[in-house]
């Protein structure tokens, strides 16, 4: 339990990073507002796991080596393009969906709370991203992006999920690109995201 | 308001704003007004999408889940501002490709605290309580501005701005009773900032020979602006034990600050498209923009 | 983009009313309230927001104003002389 939790804030914390590298870059001005309320619910959703896990959400969230993160290898991609971007979102989504669904009858009450109030949350997450699909689905580079980040998105899910996954997002199961490794994009990641804090001793005040 | 009620003759007209008239997008407007009134609304409208760059590093750096959802919460408001304020230059017939387009171009104009780099966590701190300080100072003067549309804007514009004082009130505080090393990083960054800061509210040209002032677009001048900045923030400066890069800075008794005259030379030259991070900065908005045209097609369809 | 400009109306508590906060531009219904929930709602702001398209609205500015309406107005009557002199005579009758 405790690493699918883990697996589940880590990828919100990741998700989230990546979804932030659109400030002031997005399409268009209204989008940039929308797509940051996504982000930060994502920093949020992260965090409230985290809390769950541990007193120190921080020190969970930044203090770990690389190798002990537990997040799946879509979220890490650096996708800094819109076509991109609206795939990973689009099947991210949906994959987080049939997670979550199945932590909200989790035994424990609180992980069965928590899971539902990250999935009312994410009904306008979800609301965002048909939206853009509805409109890119004919775009051929947005289909590719798709096929492109779809074995990726299957590796978000547990190999029992995957098949549900496939079914609702209306393609063919195929090799997941599954959790356990992490890309070099990660590493890349973390020492930008740790930097700060790493500049001062363990425990500093910020 | 009454179309009837707005005089449609340039003198009348001046009389009427100067004597607390507001006007409405549908008015009769007089060339120069509206040409005065685009280009500062406009600069106002860069400026926030340009401010947006700098402070986008440290939300990816941020060294607490705290702290990056209230940066990340703070940049989607100024991001949120420009919308606002793009919207009402649209609404004044200049479409927003084009403001854009003039932006990276370098022929539009940006406030020159977002043409220098960001180094450390202490600038983040030193931005979001002195820099947004002194802009708030500028936009609550702009609430009572002769162009009601935009009058209304800055109205929700400072409501947004009032957790950001807030927000880099306390990122400053937690580094200055923190490490020895942190205290250093927020006085590292006032060095910096602080030449940039006593330009922000530009020169101080009588209110009475500046024509934002005559027609009431703003309603305060460049030094009176400056003024209240010193007068409110120095003291906040002084009492965390930290210190102004200025020997001179000091508050006569007649409670007017004296402080060393900025470099007005130098700010000329930062923002008409000479600041150091400048042409970085537009050149990474431009690869976006052209980037992503595609998507901006594609709705359009 | 297809410039169809949406005016937003927004309604800060329950039984307050609805208020025009400004406008987003967007291609269609969908996106204007995906993109006007944030512009004006993400700081719950808002209790509703009515998104209407600026064609769909129309816009009036002008009356008549010709001849002395004060009679319907309540500017139009000033009670105070009248109201004093009643009650000196009505306090000199019983007095």
């Amino acid at each position: 339990m405790n690493e699918l939790l883990l697996g589940l804030a880590d990828d919100e914390l990741i998700v989230g990073w990546r979804d932030s590298e659109w400030t002031g870059i997005a399409p268009l001005l209204e989008e940039d507002v929308a797509f940051s309320s996504i982000a930060q619910n994502e920093i949020g959703h992260a965090r409230a796991v985290y809390q769950l896990l541990t007193d120190d959400a921080d020190a969970l969230a930044f203090d770990r080596p690389l190798d002990e993160y537990r997040c799946a290898p879509l979220v890490e991609l650096r996708l800094l393009d819109w076509a991109h971007t609206i795939a990973r979102r689009w099947l991210y989504e949906e994959a987080d969906r049939v997670r979550i669904e199945a932590l909200m009858s989790d035994a424990d009450p609180q992980v069965a709370g928590l899971a539902a109030k990250i999935d009312r949350e994410e009904a306008y997450h979800r609301m965002h991203a048909e939206l853009w699909h509805a409109r890119l689905r004919d775009e051929p580079r947005f289909r590719e992006a798709v096929a492109e980040l779809w074995p990726y998105a299957l590796g978000v899910v547990t190999p029992e999920q995957r098949a549900e996954l496939a079914r609702r997002v209306g393609l063919d199961e195929v090799d997941a690109v599954e959790r356990g490794t992490h890309t070099d994009e990660l590493a890349e990641l973390w020492d930008e995201m740790t930097m700060v804090r790493r500049s001062a001793p363990a425990g500093a005040q910020w | 308001m009454a179309a009837a009620e707005v005089p449609h003759d340039e003198q009348a007209f001046l009389e009427y704003v100067q004597a607390g008239g507001q006007v409405e997008a549908t008015d009769w407007i007089p060339d120069e007004y509206r040409a005065k009134l685009v280009k500062f609304i406009e600069m106002h409208a860069n400026s926030e999408l340009m401010g947006v760059l700098p402070e986008r590093e440290w939300i990816l750096r941020a060294p607490t889940l705290q702290r990056k959802l209230a940066l990340t919460a703070k940049v989607q408001d100024e991001v949120g501002h420009a919308q606002l304020i793009y919207r009402v230059v649209e609404d004044l017939g200049k479409p927003r490709e084009q403001c854009l387009a003039d932006l990276v171009s370098g022929k539009s104009k940006f406030h020159n605290v977002f043409h220098y780099p960001t180094k450390t966590w202490g600038d983040i701190g030193v931005i979001a309580w002195l820099v947004d300080a002194a802009a708030i100072i500028s936009q609550k003067a702009l609430l009572k501005c002769s162009y009601a549309p935009y009058a209304r804007i800055m109205k929700k514009i400072c409501w947004e701005e009032s957790f950001h004082i807030l927000h880099g009130r306390d990122v400053i505080l937690a580094l200055v009773t923190g490490t020895p090393q942190q205290f250093e990083l927020v006085q590292e960054a006032l060095n910096r900032w602080w030449p940039p800061l006593m330009q922000f509210h530009g020169n101080p040209i009588p209110r009475e020979e500046d024509p934002m002032w005559q027609w009431r677009i703003k309603s305060q001048g460049n030094e009176e602006a400056r003024q209240q900045f010193l007068e409110g923030y120095v003291p906040q400066i002084w009492e965390l034990g930290l210190t102004v890069p200025d020997p001179k800075l000091r508050r006569r008794d007649d409670g007017v600050w004296e402080y060393t005259e900025p470099d007005w030379a130098e700010l000329m030259h930062v923002v008409t498209g000479h600041g150091p991070k400048t042409e970085e900065r537009l050149a990474f908005r431009q690869r976006f923009l052209d980037q992503e045209q595609w998507v901006r097609d594609v709705l359009a369809a | 983009m297809s410039e169809e400009v949406w005016e937003v109306f927004r309604q800060e508590r329950r039984g307050q009313p609805m208020e025009h906060a400004g406008s987003v531009v967007a291609p269609d219904a969908d996106f204007a309230e995906t993109w006007a929930r944030e512009q004006y709602g993400r700081r719950g702001e808002s209790v509703a927001l009515w998104l209407v398209p600026r064609d769909a609205i129309r816009d009036v500015e002008d009356w008549a104003d010709e001849f002395d309406l004060k009679y319907r107005r309540v500017d139009g009557y000033s009670i105070k002389a009248r109201l004093k002199e009643a009650r000196e005579r009505a306090s000199a009758g019983t007095g």
